[in-house]
């Protein structure tokens, strides 16, 4: 890997989590170490229920580990932190609220941003505007969440999450209820984004030719309970394109994750 | 087309009404009903004439009973609505209480109301206040249970107090909810205040068909329904008006 592996954002220290369904425990992760370097695009994959999303959450400080430790920008996660976006696969908007005010919401909820809200909103109401064309919805922050495509909601949802400028962005399967080309324009909006703003991106799917295109780092997990079975680095140039996901050397990174999957699976 | 469907809007229910009266007064006509049983339209429309003045104020009487008990109950059913959603405790504590107040027959507690109070204005403003107090708890309560998860995962990564997403989300999400209880409320409210004046009181529309009907006026009973019937219909609507144009998110495009 790079330099940059050595300035380690996000850290797992042998962290398991587990949850009660139905009066039994069950085990989500289990062990997992695994270090995200400051800047870094790092993807998370694996098999359905293997406890990607519940990784996320740990992250998030959403959930509390039951081991382990887990650790952002070096100080020990005791819950949700401001310095986070996260999106899921659901666009979650709020439907009460047009397009521009849901882009809005955290910045009415992080500080320092909530203290300034009021008298700097049209500053914000520029940044998000901004934001919003950057992604390709320029002048559709007057519509409601319900008047816009699936596409378009995914592209509120992102803006949402990178309003309040986080330092870690946390993707739960961002794109996977979207159709293939909205999903690969997304990609490219996504990297995009990313080059311009150099936040770290914990991105969680179960698409490897997404993790491929857009990370540094594709983590594999096995079926639950979910550890970390391999890690591969993509070592393709960026600004990556369409057409490199089909060269050869993509497809050897796509073959040999695919084939690491494949060994997590019970015989 | 637009044109159309503004008909096709108002002209079923219109013509639905107008069907009605009309075969009310033909089959009082051919089956010979006699008038103190049940007057016709017409014989109705003649009372409603005759005791206009008589019918206004006491209706009068009992639409400001009725929205001062409504306006009771939509003060106290929010804020109980707003904090058995917050806690589970105020939840658990109040929830079995409320359902026992509402199992009970309104119509039962009036004479308690008129020993305490007397008779007149406040028992029919307090059994308004009763009767539609708790579906604006209940729907209250309901828009905050049924919030999404999601929806607060969203607020809670960004490290949003419960306050917040009590105001950010519970309230807004819950006010479909709480305006489309006002509609049935306010109706409700309304019948509590008329049963109210049935059972004891000098004035209002329920008193007048009461006293009417111990003088065998039974076109004047009538008379005092259709008044009932056509404020509870203006007092509906009224509010399904403001409940769309408050929550006009809440029914998607349709109403937009």
């Amino acid at each position: 890997m790079n330099a940059a592996a050595t300035d380690s954002f996000a850290v797992l220290d042998h962290v398991s989590a587990s949850y009660e369904h139905e009066g039994q425990v069950v085990a989500a992760v289990e062990e997992v170490s695994l270090t995200v370097p400051q800047g870094a695009f790092v993807a998370v994959t694996g098999p359905s229920g293997c406890g990607k999303t519940t990784l996320l959450k740990l992250l998030a400080g959403l959930l509390r580990p039951t081991g382990g430790e887990v650790r952002v920008g070096g100080a020990p996660v005791r819950g949700p932190q401001k310095n986070v976006g996260m999106a899921f696969q659901n666009p979650i908007l709020l439907p009460w609220r047009r397009t521009l005010d849901n882009v809005l919401l955290p910045l009415e909820i992080v500080e320092p941003h909530k203290r300034r809200f009021r008298s700097q909103r049209s500053e914000y109401v520029a940044q998000a505007n901004a934001l919003l064309a950057s992604v390709g919805i320029e002048g559709f922050g007057h519509r409601h969440p319900w008047q816009m495509s699936g596409g378009q909601q995914q592209r509120v949802s992102l803006c949402r999450a990178l309003i309040h400028h986080p330092e870690l962005l946390l993707l739960d399967e961002p794109f996977g209820a979207l159709d293939a080309f909205t999903r690969e324009e997304l990609w490219q909006v996504l990297q995009k984004l990313w080059l311009e703003r150099r936040f770290t991106v914990v991105l969680v799917t179960h698409d490897l030719r997404e993790a491929i295109f857009l990370a540094d780092i594709v983590y594999v997990m096995s079926p639950r309970p979910g550890r970390l079975i391999h890690q591969a680095g993509v070592p393709l140039p960026r600004p990556r394109t369409l057409p490199d996901t089909f060269t050869p050397g993509f497809t050897e990174t796509y073959l040999e994750i695919r084939r690491r999957i494949g060994d997590g699976r019970p015989a | 087309m637009k044109r159309w469907g503004r008909w096709n809007e108002w002209l079923p229910p219109a013509l639905v009404i107008v069907g009605t009266f009309i075969l009310w007064e033909v089959l009082v006509a051919v089956l010979r009903i006699p008038v103190f049983i049940l007057p016709g339209p017409r014989a109705v429309w003649a009372a409603y004439l005759k005791w206009q003045g008589a019918i206004w104020f006491n209706a009068g009487q009992t639409l400001y009973t009725t929205l001062v008990g409504f306006g009771l109950a939509l003060a106290g059913g929010m804020g109980l609505g707003l904090a058995i959603g917050y806690s589970t405790l105020v939840y658990r504590a109040l929830y079995p209480l409320l359902v026992a107040f509402n199992s009970v027959p309104k119509v039962a507690i009036v004479p308690v109301l008129v020993i305490w109070f007397g008779i007149g204005t406040i028992p029919a403003i307090l059994t308004a206040f009763l009767i539609s107090f708790f579906p604006i708890v209940v729907n209250v309560a309901t828009g905050l249970a049924t919030l999404e998860p999601e929806l607060q995962d969203v607020l809670r990564s960004l490290g949003a107090t419960k306050r917040e997403i009590f105001t950010k989300i519970g309230i807004p999400r819950s006010l479909p909810y709480f305006f489309a209880s006002l509609k049935v409320a306010v109706t409700l409210a309304f019948v509590g205040a008329v049963i109210s004046e049935t059972v004891a009181a000098n004035r209002g529309i329920g008193y007048l068909m009461i006293a009417a009907s111990s003088r065998f006026d039974v076109p004047l009973v009538f008379a005092g329904l259709v008044v009932v019937a056509a404020m509870g219909v203006a007092l509906f609507v009224i509010f399904a008006v403001i409940e769309r144009q408050l929550t006009g998110w809440a029914y998607r495009g349709q109403a937009l």
